[in-house]
């Protein structure tokens, strides 16, 4: 239909249009709204840490309150990870599994739509608490505990007012739509993969997302009992985190970070599958190592639900329980470091494109490579006991999210938005959001390392002179406008490519698996004929019929 | 700990690797259109690059388990000094119970003599939230957590100011909940022992500011030996000019600074526990001339 690859149906009444998305189930579309929607927290966090950067760029700034200034970095964590980084591989996954297993739609749309809604629910009513007013505390009822809102902060005694409670209902309503996405990935790849497509003939990116649907199915039930648990105490006199009455603070921590922990790699897994796509293409050769690489990930998803207890090796747990927890984090390490190889080997000998995909891509190895290392740095408890809880683990924490995470996001980003669009994105303007964001990312978090080296703590609305932490400081905020810079290039890329790109066609890239098959962007029904396969890249083994993929695999 | 330079090593080595591809293996123009060989994997490549890594691991590991057991299992001298540490938002708490009297905000050690150490082992206890307590020139930092102790040791060898802070967010003023530690000389701190033991100083002069100090409830939060206020909630003032700081050493402590830090701590650090008094100009000259006589 002509309607579904024009931009602008301009013939149609606009509030179908908006019925149409409010109530679709198609997975193309709702993988769009996931997207969308975590664009817009991402500008919203983005402003966030601005605004945060401005007060630390001084000692004892006075441009925001303590009180402004703590709301602002609790939001600025608890959007980044529930409200950005996991809906923009919800939709990302959304949008590209079925179409690259060669099915029509996922296992459960309605499902679908359920939690998708369910997710923006959420956002909303995290943010809902800037405006709800009524706290008995000073103006505003954003919370204020931090992202991980350690007990008893969050006991009536210390939170009174509502603020804890908006981060905890938001929460707990974002993980019911977690929960379903992951239900419907696990049962899409499991079993809705096209003719000839076994797991091991799936493209890594669906791996990923197996291995993520899994983790999040896991992962996510301790923070939601311990919300739960959270709630009967401030509500009902339950006394689970209140140590006067014999319940445990330390143990919200073990709830706490047995979610968290598997949670950043549910965040960074689905990143490596647009590596494993990307990387592939952009060398013309493939994957290297694809049978270690599914291995790999579905061992660091199950080493990674062990490793918890780093984020406590200061609470004085014994030395033989520490020394547990060093163990299982440096084992975790070797396999992310292997795909770091299997990558490079990928890439050596191979014809590389540096179109912007590949140059985020590239950039991404470096990066995750370097955050990797301070990593195994924080994995040493003695090393942790100094740097944890400083600007160093900050600083660790955003290059992995920011320099590993959020450069994939935008590698997907151009190497996608014509599949999803039917037009190319501005390739100038993609080497200028590169660039400028390379710059501004290593002026903020490469110089953040010292102050943490130099005993700044984190969450500090502000610092005092002669510590010798305000140029580092200054530098990292300079960055951040960089930064800033660098998005808004790219949303205006997105924006005037929308109307004006270059039209794509259906397989722009010269790609390999079964998402190229069909127009940019795909009918309503994926495909016309769903396409049987006889190797990792069906596309390969059409464009190379002397020489398919099937002989050798 | 020689983990550094195995990270380095393995930095340099994979960057120069990936710096050599990104340049060697590009496209370049007028390459022929064809697809360079295409290479599935190679066992013995991905075997190699297993168990070395895997090496490297077993390697950290044992070494990190060795710091981790020789701090945290260090075998305590019978000469260590004991000082009991409580968190509050957001002042620190000093109880020096073997020497009978208790301190806030700036601690005072005696510098330990490798040959015969003579290290401060820390009670860690919380009186609300988390807090923790790090002092980086001295030691990592350890979590005060409420009813969950915890220990550490400091060994300082140098005589000295060292500067810490709370490293666990507790609330609004997490920020200035500073710490000072005072490394003296043996004598030296065996003198300011002794000058902390004594009771407040009780100047005649300064009568007046005594009684308002009851009368304005002050008492009801801080504690001044040797008087009738014996309350916990605030830092002991009993030996306050003693203090280089107030505000748990956010504020340096002058008369001017004193005197506005008693009408309004809030100026200072905004979010304090300790509300804004309703004083005259008089009573806070008399208050604060009061409290100067504290030494």
């Amino acid at each position: 239909m002509a309607s579904e690859s024009m931009p602008l149906a301009l013939h149609r009444n606009p509030l179908s249009v908006v019925y149409e998305w409010l109530a679709t189930v198609d997975h193309k579309k709702i993988g769009i709204m996931y997207i969308v929607y975590a664009l817009l927290f991402l500008v919203v966090m983005g402003i966030e840490a601005i605004l945060m950067r401005i007060q630390l760029a001084h000692a004892n700034s006075t441009f925001l309150s303590p009180q402004v200034f703590n709301r602002l970095f609790t939001l600025h964590g608890t959007t980044g990870i529930f409200f950005v980084a996991m809906p923009i591989l919800f939709g990302f996954g959304n949008y590209l599994v079925p179409l690259m297993i060669g099915a029509r739609d996922m296992a459960f749309p309605r499902l679908n739509a359920f939690s998708f809604w369910m997710t923006a629910f959420g956002g909303f009513l995290l943010y809902g608490s800037v405006f709800a007013g009524g706290a008995i505390s000073q103006g505003g009822s954003a919370p204020d505990v931090g992202w991980f809102a350690y007990a008893p902060l969050t006991s009536p005694a210390f939170s009174p007012g509502h603020s804890t409670d908006f981060w905890t209902l938001s929460l707990l309503v974002a993980g019911v739509g977690s929960i379903g996405a992951a239900v419907n990935f696990v049962a899409t790849i499991l079993s809705m993969r096209c003719k000839g497509m076994t797991l091991g003939r799936m493209p890594l990116f669906s791996w990923m997302n197996l291995v993520m649907g899994g983790l999040v199915l896991v992962t996510i039930s301790p923070l939601t009992a311990a919300q739960i648990m959270l709630m009967v105490d401030r509500y009902i006199g339950g006394h689970f985190f209140d140590t006067d009455a014999g319940g445990s603070v330390v143990m919200w921590m073990h709830f706490f970070w047995i979610f968290g922990h598997p949670e950043v790699y549910v965040l960074i897994i689905p990143c490596f599958g647009f590596v494993s796509e990307i990387i592939p293409v952009f060398s013309r050769k493939a994957m290297f190592g694809y049978p270690a690489m599914v291995a790999a990930t579905v061992s660091i998803g199950f080493v990674s639900l062990g490793v918890w207890a780093h984020h406590m090796f200061t609470v004085g747990m014994p030395s033989y329980g520490n020394a547990f927890f060093v163990l299982t984090t440096m084992v975790v390490a070797v396999p992310t470091g292997i795909k770091i190889f299997n990558w490079l080997a990928t890439m050596w000998g191979g014809k590389i494109r540096f179109a912007t995909p590949m140059l985020f891509c590239v950039a991404f190895l470096f990066q995750f490579l370097i955050g990797g290392l301070t990593g195994i740095m924080l994995a040493t408890a003695p090393f942790d006991w100094q740097l944890g809880n400083s600007y160093f683990v900050v600083a660790h924490f955003h290059y992995i999210i920011v320099g590993g995470i959020l450069f994939t996001i935008f590698a997907a980003f151009y190497y996608w938005f014509p599949k999803m669009t039917g037009r190319m994105l501005d390739e100038t303007l993609g080497k200028w959001h590169f660039w400028l964001f390379v710059i501004g990312f290593h002026l903020t978090f490469d110089f953040m390392h010292i102050p943490g080296l130099l005993g700044m703590p984190r969450r500090v609305y502000t610092y005092e002179a002669g510590r010798g932490w305000e140029t580092w400081n200054m530098i990292s905020s300079i960055g951040a406008a960089v930064q800033a810079v660098a998005i808004l290039i790219f949303v205006y890329n997105m924006i005037r490519s929308y109307f004006k790109g270059a039209p794509a066609g259906n397989d722009p890239w010269d790609a390999w698996t079964l998402e190229w098959a069909t127009t940019s962007p795909p009918p309503h029904y994926n495909f016309a004929m769903v396409p049987a396969v006889q190797s990792r890249r069906p596309l390969w083994d059409i464009k190379h019929p002397e020489d398919p993929d099937w002989r050798y695999e | 700990m020689f983990g550094l330079e195995v990270e380095g090593a393995i930095f340099v080595v994979v960057f120069s690797l990936l710096a050599y591809a990104i340049v060697k293996f590009r496209q370049r123009k007028g390459d022929d259109d064809l697809e360079p060989p295409q290479i599935y994997g190679s066992n013995q490549m991905e075997l190699a690059w297993t168990v070395l890594p895997v090496l490297i691991v077993v390697v950290l590991f044992l070494s990190t388990a060795q710091v981790i057991h020789r701090v945290q299992d260090a075998k305590r001298p019978a000469d260590a000094i004991q000082v009991t540490v409580v968190g509050h938002q957001f002042w620190w708490e000093y109880r020096y119970e073997q020497y009978g009297f208790v301190a806030a905000n700036e601690l005072h050690v005696p510098v330990s003599d490798p040959q015969h150490p003579t290290p401060t082992y820390l009670a860690l206890l919380s009186a609300d939230v988390d807090h923790s307590f790090w002092v980086p020139r001295l030691a990592g930092k350890t979590d005060l957590i409420p009813n969950h102790p915890n220990s550490m040791w400091i060994d300082p060898q140098e005589t000295g100011l060292f500067l810490g802070q709370c490293a666990q967010y507790c609330g609004t003023q997490h920020a200035k909940m500073l710490i000072r530690v005072y490394v003296q000389s043996r004598p030296d701190f065996d003198r300011w022992v002794h000058e902390q033991q004594q009771p407040a100083v009780a100047d005649p002069s300064v009568a007046a500011g005594r009684a308002l100090f009851q009368a304005k409830l002050c008492f009801v939060c801080h504690t001044i030996r040797g008087t009738l206020a014996m309350g916990k909630v605030g830092p002991d003032l009993t030996h306050l000019m003693s203090r280089d700081t107030i505000g748990s050493g956010s504020v340096p402590n002058t008369p001017g600074n004193l005197r506005q830090w008693i009408r309004n701590p809030g100026t200072f650090k905004p979010g304090s526990l300790m509300p804004p008094q309703d004083l005259t100009d008089q009573q806070l000259d008399q208050i604060a001339a009061y409290l100067e006589t504290l030494r």
